[in-house]
């Protein structure tokens, strides 16, 4: 086996018929679709199906918005700077911005920034699950101070998936505006938004199997939203640059795949993945983080006793394995990770904890020679570790 | 911020070939069996440094000749990155051969040194080079089991950060060393501060005796101190010659205080100096943006008078003209 991929909640192979359909509007129909001439005009008809193809995978109305951008960190910071800007700094009615102490960087650190220019962010505990429960927010939560409340859908780390239905029902039904960040669930669990009442909805089509540097935010019908690009008047004034349109027209068709094939994920994958994850519970002293039934199905955060997490996940790239780690070690601040540290585990598994994540393009073959270098790269550490 | 920190990401590609053989087939790990030390003028040393909850353990055998003190063999068991593993292996090779005394001149930067493969290229990030302070600890750590400077003692050292169990030694010592400037270099050193964060500075969740920030203000307004006095040859300040205390002032201002305010578009000029009874006063004049801002004779001020306190001395006042 020469390489295998298990590093899927960081980035995914573009499907080779996305990669296909993109190179057409690279060396072909390269037109700026502003432009009046023929070239603009060949390539506005394929980047309305695109729409199609996300409204329909997302369940959007035809009224709703789903602004084009670059990625999902521009998304969220595009809801979180305009609730800073308009409605807390401009306003300042409502100063307060909820969001989980599991975010990922681009809305945790964004927030982070919120605060220093004013605004006051409540950061919301997990329960011992790892998951911000609706009974969290509604302790947490004030109609009369809060602007805006962020949870994402699934968690980057744990895979662990969050009660968005419930708590953007609850927000609605006291009137405060509902965000999520939902880059890991798209592709993963279904996402309908006629079925789930959250107002804005950020996404990124690297995470499934589109190409990078793409990615979409979700306004609802009548919800207030302002450019965090200011410049020409693409997306109807909300988003200003030339849109990457090889990169929009591969998002749509990855959005397609991906909702067309989510059975898939929620059956091979999901048996895969649990394969992989009772394997792994058969190595001596490994725990396995979140329980299973609550996480998306493609994902595993394992801490295997004795064994740094830099080191498993150097150990296992040499056997071509590639997953990530969230140890401290690894990550140039040397902070224990806030999701790990939210979550109140023992910190001895924040520094051993491993994230195996999986797609619908990964083998059963593939999981097997995984399993079989997994038990002798944990063997060989504990070795050489200290109280193993 | 350059060209070079751009793509973030590089941490394996940045190790040397030594780290990498080295983390893949350590040639030193392993233990010293009580069997191999039961001879006639042998010791079996075990010293502990770190704690897993904490991102690194090492534990280091010594088998001690005791009429010569010397270190006959050496062993280490790590739970540790890959770096903590090459560290301790090459710290484990150090300290062969040596007497106790002599190994207990290893230093982290010994360490380091000795992982790379070319003399100008460091063998592992700056983030990494905890790891090799905590190769240095060890030693220490087993030295003084030896030398039955026991654990009454080593629990006498004041112990900065607790988390990551960092003593005031130790973070005077890589400050002084290692001519760190920052608390973030020192939390890459030595791993004080980058849990809890507490003994960064007070406000953390623990109050703590000692805070880094305040250790570093000390130590380089010492590290300033020694460079004054190595400068003019003089005991003091005050002894120096009125050209020598010029240029020292200049020197100050050129490297401390300029580049602060040429950051707003400000600037400063040193006017004189003069005594009053026992004070120092420094008379400044602003330019540029300076001139103009409302904080020139507040905040800037403060921050100018406290730097010449700290690196010159205490009865040394900044003061506009």
């Amino acid at each position: 086996m020469e390489r295998v991929y298990l590093d899927n909640n960081a980035t995914t192979m573009v499907d080779p018929q996305v990669s296909a359909l993109m190179k057409e509007f690279e060396t072909e129909k390269y037109g700026n679709p502003n432009s009046l001439h023929s070239y603009g005009m060949e390539v506005r008809q394929p980047m309305e199906k695109a729409l199609d193809q996300l409204y329909k995978g997302l369940g959007a109305s035809d009224e709703d918005n789903i602004i084009i951008n670059g990625c999902a960190t521009e998304g969220n910071n595009t809801v979180l700077k305009y609730y800073l800007f308009d409605q807390i700094l401009k306003k300042g009615d409502k100063k307060s911005i909820i969001v989980s102490s599991v975010e990922h960087p681009s809305v945790y650190n964004t927030a982070k920034y919120l605060e220093t220019m004013g605004a006051r962010v409540i950061f919301l505990p997990v329960n011992e699950d790892g998951i911000v429960t609706l009974d969290i927010l509604k302790e947490y939560l004030n109609p009369e101070e809060t602007a805006l409340v962020s949870v994402m859908w699934a968690n980057n780390e744990t895979g662990l998936i969050f009660p968005v239905k419930e708590m953007a029902g609850y927000c609605r039904s006291v009137g405060i505006p509902f965000h999520t960040d939902a880059v890991q669930a798209i592709g993963k669990i279904p996402v309908d938004l006629q079925e789930v009442p959250v107002d804005y909805l950020t996404f990124s089509a690297h995470k499934f199997h589109g190409p990078k540097g793409i990615g979409g935010l979700y306004v609802r019908k009548g919800m207030p939203i302002g450019p965090l690009l200011h410049g020409g008047e693409q997306m109807g004034n909300l988003r200003a640059g030339t849109v990457n349109v090889p990169g929009f027209i591969g998002m749509g068709l990855a959005m397609d795949l991906a909702v067309s094939q989510l059975d898939r994920e929620l059956t091979q994958v999901r048996a895969l993945r649990d394969r992989l994850e009772d394997a792994m519970a058969h190595l001596p002293d490994v725990s396995i983080l979140g329980k299973r039934e609550l996480r998306t199905p493609n994902t595993i955060l394992a801490s295997f006793k004795g064994v740094e997490g830099e080191a498993l996940a150097w150990e296992l790239n040499k056997f071509g394995v590639a997953v990530s780690t969230g140890s401290a070690c690894a990550s140039e601040s040397l902070e224990t990770d806030h999701t790990l540290v939210a979550m109140n585990i023992d910190p001895s598994l924040s520094h051993t904890a491993l994230r195996f994540s999986l797609s619908r393009f990964t083998r059963d073959e593939e999981i097997s020679y995984v399993i079989e270098v997994l038990g002798k790269a944990v063997e060989r550490l504990r070795k050489i570790s200290i109280d193993y | 911020m350059a060209k070079k920190d751009l793509i973030g990401g590089k941490l394996w590609e940045t190790y040397s070939n030594n780290v990498i053989e080295r983390m893949n087939n350590p040639t030193y790990f392993g233990e010293i069996s009580p069997e191999e030390a039961d001879a006639e003028d042998r010791r079996l040393i075990v010293a502990d440094w770190g704690a897993e909850s904490c991102g690194d353990a090492v534990r280091l055998f010594w088998l001690v000749d005791t009429k010569s003190d010397t270190i006959l063999k050496a062993r280490f068991k790590t739970f540790g990155c890959g770096t903590a593993i090459a560290s301790s292996d090459v710290m484990a090779e150090l300290c062969m051969g040596k007497t106790v005394d002599e190994a207990l001149k290893i230093t982290n930067l010994d360490v380091e040194k000795a992982l790379r493969d070319t003399e100008d290229q460091a063998a592992i990030p700056p983030q990494k080079m905890h790891c090799s302070v905590m190769a240095y600890d060890v030693i220490k750590k087993a030295a003084s089991l030896y030398k039955g400077v026991e654990m009454e003692d080593l629990e006498e050292e004041e112990i900065v950060c607790e988390c990551a169990r960092v003593s005031l030694k130790t973070v005077k010592d890589v400050i002084r060393i290692n001519d760190l400037k920052s608390v973030e270099e020192i939390t890459r050193y030595t791993k004080a501060g980058a849990f809890c964060g507490s003994c960064i500075r007070p406000g953390g969740h623990e109050k703590r005796k000692y805070y880094l920030e305040d250790i570093l203000a000390e130590v380089r307004a010492e590290m300033d101190r020694e460079k004054i006095k190595s400068r003019g040859s003089l005991e003091t300040f005050e002894e120096m010659s009125p050209i020598a205390q010029y240029k020292a002032i200049e020197k100050i201002f050129e490297e401390k205080i300029k580049p602060i305010l040429h950051r707003d578009g400000g600037d400063v000029e040193v006017m004189d100096i003069k005594k009053e009874g026992e004070e120092t006063i420094i008379f400044i004049r602003y330019l540029g943006g300076c001139a103009t801002c409302a904080a020139a004779g507040t905040g800037t001020l403060s921050m100018i008078d406290q730097v010449l306190k700290e690196t010159v001395g205490p009865r040394v006042t900044a003061r506009m003209i």
